[in-house]
C-alpha cells in the first residue's frame, strides 16, 4: 500500500526491510540503539535524529552494534567485515566526520577490487548526514559529496523524497560495491508517498522531476526542491524549466543531462556543496565537453560561496543556494538577467 | 439564483478514488459558445493521469471561471453553462455565492480495502448504491483498478461499484493463483464469495474481459451481463512486443514507448503515469510474476483460451468495445464476437478505450445496466 | 633419531623451515634484482624476520583472515600465497596475485584469507576487527590477525582498534613486529612505553612480549593466544622483538644504522640460523635435509623470476577494469 511517511521513516523501513531480508545486514555506529551500558533504558535514542529507533526491537544487539567513538575503528571494521560475507551498513553520523576515517573509505574500501586485480567485493553502505540549514554551524553542516565522487570505486548516492531514498537505501545495501549514502538532515521530516512492500531503484539514474523547454536545471538532495521552487516562479514568467533530480551522484547519469541540454540548450547547475570542485563544476565542465554546440548560452552554477558553514541563522540562510537564486541564474541563461 | 434556474455549472471531476484536486492546463471552448451535452470543455491534469472535462448538459458558456494554469480542488466550480435569457448580474451572483462542497477528508484507509483470498492479500474499493446492481470492474495485464478511474464515478451514481487489484498487480500481494485465465477465474470467484457478492454484471478490460468471460462461462447464474473492453478471449493474436515490452522495461526512457502503444493519443502518457506504472513494476518480485503470467496466459506469443467465443448473447447480455487503433489485441477480433452481442468500435481509440473515449464507454455501461 | 623435544612433528619443522627459507630466498634475490633497477615501484623486505611470520602462521587456516604491512612479503608466504605470482605481481604482469594492478604493497589472495598487504600503515588493524567480527557471528572459531610496526604502533588506527576489539571482545589478535626501527626512527624514541605488555592492558587487552628471531617462542606464545581466541577468550597482543636485516624500503641506504649493524645482526640474531641449530643438536633433523630445502627454495624463487620476466604485461584494457563490481 502506498501511504504518506516521512524521509527518516523511509531510511528506518528500508534498514528494516533489508535486515529481515538478508541476514547478513548489520548496522553499526554510534548510538543507533543507544543506552549501551547506561543504566537508562536502552534504545534511548535510535539514532542522534531517531532515524534507527524501532530496529532493536526487532532485531537486538546482535544485528545492531552501537560502537565507541572511534570511526577509523568501526568504519574500518564495517569494510573488513564486508569482504568477508557480512554486508553491513555503517554509520557515519555525519559526513564531517569523514576526516578521521577517511583512509578506511578512500585508501582502502574504494580501492580493493582494483588493487587486489578484481577478486575483491566490498559490499559496505555508509550512510551520513549532510547538509545545512538546522544551525549546526560549520562543523556539522555541510555537503562533502565532491570528495567522495572523486574517488573511483565509491559510489555516492544523494536521494531528495521519501520515495526515492527508501528504494536507492535498499539497492545500496544489496549492492556490491562501496556506496556512500547522504541522507539530508533538513529533509527526514519531510513527507511523500512510499509503498509498503521492498523495491529497489536502480542506482546511477537520474530522474526527470519536471519537464520542460526552455532550460534544464539539475540539482540533488534539498536543492531539488529550491529548483522546483524557482521552476514554479519562473513559470508565471513564461520560462519553462526542465529539473533534473540526479539522484546518484557517482555514477553519474550525464546521458539524461545531455539529452535535455540538446533540447533545451541552457543548463543551470545547483549544488549545496562549496564552489571549488563541485558537482555543479562537475556537470557543468562534462556538459561543455560533450554538448558545446547544442548550449545557446554559458552555464551557470549556483553553489555555496567558498567559506566554512556560517552559525547565525541570517547568515546560514544565505549560505544555502535559494528558490531565487536559481531564478536569477535562469534568467541569466535566457538573457533576461 | 441557483443551478436548475437555467444555470449548470461546470465542476471539477473527481476521477478515480483519491483525486482531490486537478490543474486546468487548456480550455479547449470560448466564452459564448454553444455547448453540446459532452462537448469536450477542457484538458485538466491530476497526479495520476491527464483527462478532458464534458460538458454535463446543454447551454451556452457564459463563464470561463477557470484560469488556465491553476488548480482546483474536486467539485470546484470552473465555467457555467446558462442560456442567453440569463443575466449577467444572476450569473455573477451565482459564482460568488457558490461554495466548494466540503468533500469529507477521505484518506487511502477508507477508501481502499483489503481481502485475503486463497492466502492472497489484495486492494480493492467498493462504492456507490448499496440496493442497486452490482458491478465489477476487472483490469488487464499489467494494470490496476486506477484504469477505471473515469468509468468509477459514473458508475457508482447508480450503481454498487467494485473494483480489484487482481493478485500481482496494484497494491494486491506480489503473488498469483497460477498464471492462467482460469486461475484468475477462481480467484475472482472466491474474491466474491468473500464480499457475499452473489451476483453482478462483469466488466472487464484486456485479460480482465477474459476473465470475465471465463466466469460468465462457469457459473452463469452469477453474471447478470458482461460488459467487455477491448477483450482478450475473442481470438489468438496478442501483441508480444507490447507484453515482453512492458515486462523488460526498467526506466521511464524504455516504458515511454512501450506504454505509447496502449493509446490513440500518445500524448496521454504523461511522465507521471509512467512514473506510476514504474512504481508499481519496481516492487520486488513484479517483474518475475508479469513474466510468468504472459508465459501462462500467451504461450509463445498467442493467447492460450478464447472464452468469449463460447458466449450465448442470446442468454446473456453482452457488450463488446473495441478502439479502431488498438495495437495490443486486433479490433478484427470483434468479427468473431458471437451474435447477439452489442459491438461499438470506437474510431481513433486505442487498447485503453475505457480511458481515451471515457464518456462513449460510460454510456455503453448505463446503458448495459439499464 | 633421538626424541623429539619440540611441540611440531619432523614434518611440521621441515615446514617451517621450508617456509622461512622460502621467505629468504625470495627476499634477498628481490634485494638483488631491485638493486639492478629491475623493478618498479617500493620493495619492502621482511628478510630476518621470518620466524615471526611462520610462527603464528603455522597455527592458521585458509579461513583465518590475516592484514598485513606494507611489508608483507613473508605474511603472504606464510600464509600459503604463491610465490611465483607473488613475484608476478612486484613485476607488475598478469597473472601476478593482483593481475599486476596493486605490487608489492597490495599483495592479497582472499581465497587463502590473506587480506592484502597495505599501503597505509595501521589501516589493516580496523580490516582485521571486521574480519573477527565476521567469525564471531559465524561462530565457527576462525580468528583474524593484524600485523602493525613499531612505528605503526602508534597510528591511531591501531589504538582504536585494540579498543574496539576489547569492547567487542572479538578473537582479533593483534602482532607488533617490534623490529626497532621505524624507517629511520628508533622504537625507543618513537613509542613512549617501554614494552608494548604495558600498552595492552592499557587497552584492557592481555599482552605478551617474545623474541621474534626464535621460532618456538613466537610459535608457543602465538598458539596460546590464537586457541584462545578461537575458544571464545577475546583478543591480546603479541610482541615479536625482531630484526630487519634490509633498509625500510630498498634503496635506503640505512645511514640510521650503526656501521656493520645489518652484518652483525645476520651473525648473531638470525633465526634460519638458530631454527637449524635447534632441530640438529637435539637430533630432530638433519643438515642434510635442510640443505635438500634450501637448494628447493633457491629454485622456486629461480623459477618465480623466470615466470615473472616471462609473463605478459597488462594491457591498455586492463587499466579500465574492475573499478566497480558493477557500474
Amino acid at each position: 500500500m502506498a501511504r504518506t511517511i516521512t524521509m527518516r521513516e523511509a531510511v528506518n523501513e528500508a534498514l528494516d526491510q533489508e535486515m529481515a531480508r538478508d541476514p547478513s545486514v548489520v548496522l553499526m555506529g554510534e548510538d543507533i540503539v543507544g543506552g549501551a551500558g547506561s543504566p537508562g533504558e536502552d534504545d534511548a535514542w535510535g539514532g542522534v535524529l531517531g532515524v534507527t529507533k524501532g530496529l532493536y526491537a526487532k532485531y537486538g544487539r546482535e544485528r545492531l552494534l552501537d560502537t565507541p567513538l572511534s570511526e577509523s575503528a568501526y568504519i574500518g571494521a564495517a569494510i573488513g567485515a564486508a569482504t568477508c560475507g557480512l554486508r553491513p551498513v555503517a554509520e557515519l553520523m555525519f559526513i564531517d566526520f569523514m576526516g578521521v576515517c577517511f583512509d578506511q573509505i578512500y585508501n582502502q574500501a574504494a580501492k580493493f577490487r582494483y588493487m587486489f586485480g578484481g577478486k575483491a567485493e566490498t559490499p559496505v553502505t555508509i550512510r551520513a548526514m549532510v547538509g545545512a540549514g538546522f544551525r549546526a554551524a560549520a562543523q556539522h553542516s555541510q555537503m562533502l559529496t565532491p570528495l567522495f565522487t572523486h574517488i573511483p570505486g565509491l559510489k555516492v548516492v544523494c536521494p531528495s523524497t521519501p520515495y526515492d531514498t527508501k528504494g536507492l537505501l535498499a539497492a545500496a545495501i544489496r549492492d556490491n560495491d562501496p556506496v556512500i549514502f547522504c541522507e539530508h538532515k533538513a529533509m527526514y521530516d519531510m513527507s511523500g508517498d512510499v509503498p509498503e512492500g521492498t523495491y529497489t531503484i536502480p542506482l546511477g539514474e537520474a530522474e526527470v522531476v519536471r519537464e520542460g523547454n526552455d532550460c534544464t536545471i539539475v540539482a540533488y538532495g534539498l536543492m531539488v526542491h529550491r529548483a522546483l521552487e524557482a521552476a514554479q516562479a519562473l513559470s508565471t514568467e513564461s520560462i519553462s524549466c526542465e529539473v533534473i533530480d540526479l539522484r546518484t551522484l557517482s555514477p553519474l547519469d550525464l546521458d539524461t543531462v545531455l539529452e535535455s541540454v540538446e533540447s533545451t540548450g541552457r543548463l543551470v547547475c545547483v549544488d549545496e556543496a562549496t564552489p571549488r570542485c563541485n558537482i555543479a563544476a562537475d556537470v557543468s565542465a562534462q556538459v561543455t565537453q560533450q554538448a558545446f554546440s547544442a548550449l545557446q548560452a554559458g552555464i551557470q552554477m549556483v553553489t555555496a560561496p567558498h567559506t566554512p558553514v556560517p552559525f547565525s541563522p541570517v547568515l546560514e540562510d544565505a549560505y544555502i543556494p535559494s528558490a531565487a537564486k536559481v531564478a536569477s541564474a535562469v534568467r541569466r541563461t535566457m538573457g533576461k538577467e | 439564483m441557483t443551478a436548475g434556474e437555467g444555470i449548470t455549472p461546470v465542476v471539477m471531476p473527481k476521477w478515480g478514488l483519491s483525486m482531490k484536486e486537478g490543474k486546468v492546463v487548456d480550455w479547449l471552448v470560448a466564452d459564448g459558445d454553444d455547448i453540446a451535452v459532452g462537448t469536450e470543455l477542457m484538458d485538466v491534469e491530476t497526479d495520476k493521469i491527464n483527462g478532458t472535462v464534458e460538458a454535463p448538459d446543454a447551454g451556452r458558456l457564459r463563464r470561463l471561471v477557470a484560469e488556465e494554469g491553476q488548480t482546483y480542488p474536486v467539485k470546484a466550480l470552473l465555467g457555467v453553462l446558462a442560456d442567453e435569457s440569463v443575466s449577467d448580474a444572476d450569473i455573477d451572483a451565482f459564482i460568488a455565492s457558490y461554495v466548494v462542497p466540503v468533500e469529507e477528508e477521505e484518506s487511502d484507509e477508507d477508501v481502499y480495502a483489503f481481502a485475503e483470498v486463497g492466502g492472497i492479500k489484495v486492494r480493492y474499493s467498493r462504492q456507490g448504491s448499496t440496493d442497486g446492481k452490482t458491478v465489477v470492474l476487472l483490469h488487464g495485464f499489467g494494470g490496476d483498478l486506477d484504469n477505471w478511474l473515469f468509468n468509477m464515478g459514473p458508475l457508482a451514481a447508480v450503481a454498487d461499484v467494485v473494483a480489484l487489484d487482481l493478485p500481482g498487480h496494484g497494491q494486491s500481494a506480489v503473488t498469483l493463483p497460477e498464471a492462467s485465465v482460469e486461475a484468475l477465474t477462481g480467484f475472482v470467484s472466491a474474491f466474491l464469495d468473500g464480499l457475499g457478492v452473489e451476483q453482478a454484471h462483469l466488466v472487464g478490460h484486456s485479460l480482465g474481459a477474459a476473465v470475465a468471460a471465463q466466469l460468465a462461462l462457469d457459473q452463469p447464474e452469477r453474471v447478470a451481463g458482461l460488459v467487455l473492453v477491448a477483450p482478450a478471449g475473442f481470438g489468438p493474436e496478442i501483441n508480444m512486443d507490447y507484453i515482453d515490452g512492458f515486462v523488460g522495461a526498467a526506466s521511464k526512457k524504455d516504458l515511454k514507448p512501450v506504454l505509447a502503444q496502449l493509446f490513440a493519443d500518445e500524448s496521454l502518457v504523461t511522465r507521471s503515469l509512467i512514473d506510476g506504472v514504474l512504481r508499481y513494476k519496481r516492487l520486488d518480485g513484479v517483474g518475475d510474476l508479469l513474466a510468468a503470467l504472459a508465459a501462462g496466459v500467451f504461450p509463445d506469443g498467442r493467447q492460450a483460451s478464447q472464452p468469449g467465443l463460447d458466449l450465448d448473447p442470446g442468454r446473456l447480455p453482452v457488450t463488446v468495445v473495441w478502439g479502431s487503433d488498438d495495437q495490443v489485441i486486433p479490433v478484427a477480433h470483434a468479427d468473431a464476437v458471437p451474435d447477439g452481442a452489442t459491438v461499438v468500435v470506437l474510431e481513433k481509440a486505442g487498447h485503453m478505450v475505457q480511458m481515451e473515449r471515457a464518456g462513449e464507454v460510460n454510456e455503453l455501461l448505463l446503458a448495459q445496466l439499464g | 633419531m633421538a626424541d623429539n623435544p619440540f611441540p611440531l612433528d619432523r614434518d611440521r619443522l621441515l615446514a617451517a623451515y621450508r617456509t622461512m627459507r622460502t621467505i629468504r630466498e625470495f627476499e634477498d634475490r628481490l634485494h638483488v634484482d631491485f638493486s639492478r633497477g629491475d623493478i618498479p615501484g617500493f620493495v619492502h623486505l621482511y628478510a630476518g624476520e621470518e620466524a615471526a611470520a611462520t610462527g603464528i602462521m603455522m597455527h592458521l587456516r585458509p579461513t583465518d583472515r590475516i592484514a598485513s604491512t606494507h611489508r608483507g612479503h613473508g605474511h603472504c608466504i606464510a600464509k600459503g600465497v604463491d610465490p611465483r605470482r607473488m613475484m608476478k605481481e612486484i613485476y607488475g604482469r598478469k597473472g601476478g596475485s593482483c593481475e599486476g594492478k596493486g605490487g608489492s604493497m597490495h599483495i592479497a589472495e582472499l581465497d587463502v584469507g590473506m587480506m592484502g598487504a597495505n599501503g597505509i600503515l595501521g589501516a589493516g588493524a580496523p580490516l582485521a576487527c571486521g574480519a573477527a567480527l565476521a567469525a564471531k557471528m559465524r561462530g565457527d572459531g576462525d580468528v583474524a590477525i593484524s600485523f602493525v610496526g613499531d612505528g605503526a604502533s602508534n597510528q591511531g588506527t591501531f589504538l582504536e582498534s585494540l579498543n574496539l576489539a576489547a569492547v567487542w571482545d572479538l578473537p582479533a589478535i593483534f602482532v607488533v613486529e617490534n623490529n626497532a626501527y621505524a624507517e629511520s626512527t628508533s622504537r625507543s624514541y618513537a613509542v613512549a612505553v617501554e614494552s608494548y605488555v604495558d600498552r595492552a592492558s592499557g587497552f584492557g587487552l592481555p599482552g605478551v612480549s617474545v623474541d621474534g628471531t626464535d621460532f618456538f617462542a613466537v610459535y608457543e606464545a602465538a598458539g596460546e593466544i590464537i586457541d584462545r581466541a578461537r575458544r571464545g577468550g577475546g583478543p591480546a597482543l603479541l610482541e615479536c622483538e625482531m630484526v630487519r636485516f634490509h633498509g625500510h624500503f630498498e634503496g635506503d641506504a640505512q645511514t640510521y644504522r650503526a656501521p656493520g649493524e645489518q652484518e652483525e645482526l645476520r651473525k648473531t640474531r638470525n633465526c634460519l640460523t638458530r631454527f637449524r641449530s635447534a632441530v640438529t643438536e637435539a637430533g630432530v633433523l638433519t643438515d642434510a635435509e635442510l640443505d635438500a630445502i634450501d637448494a628447493e627454495a633457491l629454485a622456486l624463487i629461480d623459477e618465480a623470476v623466470v615466470g615473472a620476466l616471462a609473463a605478459p604485461e597488462p594491457t591498455a584494457d586492463d587499466l579500465l577494469t574492475d573499478v566497480y563490481v558493477s557500474y
